[in-house]
């Protein structure tokens, strides 16, 4: 049996980006393996929000690069722009206290400095611009126009597609139990019934993936935490920006498709470290805490129908950034994966840059700082922006 | 009859000939044509398309109905399209 050059393991967004990615760069042999079906997990449970606005440099570099490749997503893999459905309405940012309002503006200054022209907005001018919001509590917002939406189910679909054109070999509904390495190492790995060499292997399973990397004697600090969302029935453009709040948890957006998808973060939410744990179960509590706050801040959602809710995983680490890179104790296994709520939308370049790294080149962006060994050391990688 | 012609999913107007197209393409599971048509994503929740699909998806794989995959979460809450004031508590 043939070795591959390199095996992904995940089909979610990080996966078939990488894959693809390699295969641009003409890796050689490139299999990707999914336990379900491409865009099974984290990434086909998100709520589908792209955005710059982070309070780090190191995050807006990095998103705002992710957003040039959402821009050019359609062109660059050949798919459907209306299926993809980018849509640029800007993130609306409320702050709900006078320091948090100060934060807010001290990230824009970052923001500014990096090209991010996020703009920085009174009560006056959010309700001359958003005349549905009620802004009980507000003290005022930003709002970066580039920031919004991008289908993760089609988009996924479409770097799935993009690499096997390319080559890519992905087969879905093959679970991978173990890996497995020789003389310390990667050699390969094992489904249910095979086993399969690889000369690097790149696990990017998610919530999934602490628990494979165990297999080859691995600790990486990545756990699942339950996140609910819910969606409405379409309804004619009404509200273009997805309005959040970090301080109070939520996020809402209409999507092109007319509906309105939203979440609300959790309230003391388990830590899943054993897939066994992972429970997608919707619940009644977040129905309502949901439905309070959008009809507080949208009360035009009233009579809006909702039509499903449903849980996903956050894929969480200690500093809720992912952990990427080779693993130094087992030379050919990489890890990309613990998106912490942002895999997503950092999911295109996050996959350039992965496939970078396994061929050797030099990065074109150093997310070195996001290596698996600074939990250890203690160089922990902080965001102020982030829900939940 | 004109496949082109049998609505399969009135929600999101997907036809039979969508859904023939999306199993070739290899979307081949419930969970799959959902994802990429949309069929069950409407207000009705699939209660009008899904046995549809999977009859069709049954006939494909050549496979009996309850052997065609479909994950525990296939059916998700509210079981009817329900108004958010419903659920919304008042403020404070």
């Amino acid at each position: 049996m043939s070795t591959y050059d390199v095996i992904i393991v995940g089909g979610g967004i990080t996966g078939v980006a990488t894959a693809y990615e390699l295969a641009k760069k003409k890796a050689g042999k490139v299999l990707l393996l999914e336990k379900e079906f491409v865009s099974a997990g984290s990434t086909g449970s998100c709520a589908a929000g792209i955005r710059a606005q982070f309070g780090t440099e190191f995050n807006i570099g990095l998103m705002k690069r992710s957003l040039d490749k959402f821009e050019h997503l359609s062109e660059e893999l050949d798919y459907p722009g209306e299926k993809i459905e980018l849509w640029q309405g800007g993130y609306l940012v409320l702050a709900y206290s006078q320091k948090e309002w100060e934060n807010l503006k001290t990230r824009v200054e970052v923001q500014r400095r990096l090209g991010i022209n996020t703009e920085i907005l009174s009560l006056e001018e959010i309700k001359a611009r958003f005349p549905h919001l009620v802004l009980e509590g507000v003290y005022g917002g930003t709002f970066y126009q580039r920031d919004g939406h991008a289908d993760p189910l089609h988009t996924t679909f479409a770097y799935a597609k993009a690499a096997r054109r390319l080559g890519v070999e992905i087969r879905e509904w093959t679970e991978v139990q173990e890996l497995v390495k020789e003389n310390g190492k990667i050699r390969g790995l094992k489904t249910r019934g095979e086993l399969i060499p690889g000369e690097r292997v790149l696990v990017a399973a998610g919530a999934w993936s602490s628990h494979l990397m165990k297999t080859a004697g691995v600790d990486i600090p990545i756990w699942g935490e339950k996140h609910e969302i819910l969606i409405t029935e379409p309804l004619e453009r009404a509200f273009a920006p997805m309005v959040i709040s970090f301080s109070i948890g939520y996020y809402i957006q209409q999507r092109p498709h007319g509906s309105f998808i939203m979440g609300i973060g959790p309230e003391n939410p388990a830590h899943w470290h054993d897939p066994r744990d992972f429970d997608f179960s919707p619940s009644w509590r977040f129905l309502e805490r949901m439905s309070t706050a959008a009809v507080g801040v949208l009360p035009m959602l009233q009579n809006v129908n909702i039509v499903r809710q449903w849980a996903g995983l956050y894929e969480m680490t200690p500093d809720a950034h992912h952990i990427l890179g080779p693993i130094d104790e087992v030379p050919g296994l990489y890890i990309a994966a613990g998106g912490s709520g942002h895999g997503f939308m950092f999911g295109p370049i996050v996959g350039e840059l992965m496939a970078e790294w396994i061929l050797g080149e030099p990065l074109s962006y150093d997310i070195s700082r996001l290596n698996y060994q600074r939990f250890q050391k203690g160089e922990l990688v902080r965001e102020p922006a982030v829900v939940g | 009859m004109d496949p082109k012609k049998i609505i399969i999913c009135r929600c999101e107007d997907i036809t039979l000939e969508d859904v023939r197209n999306a199993i070739k393409e290899g979307y081949t599971s419930w969970d799959q044509l959902k994802r990429v048509l949309r069929v069950g994503m409407g207000p009705c929740g699939g209660k009008t398309c899904r046995l549809l699909v999977l009859r069709e998806l049954s006939q494909h794989l050549k496979v009996s109905l309850d052997e065609v995959k479909t994950r525990p979460t296939v059916v998700r809450p509210p079981l009817r399209a329900t108004p958010f004031k419903v659920f919304a508590k008042e403020e404070k």
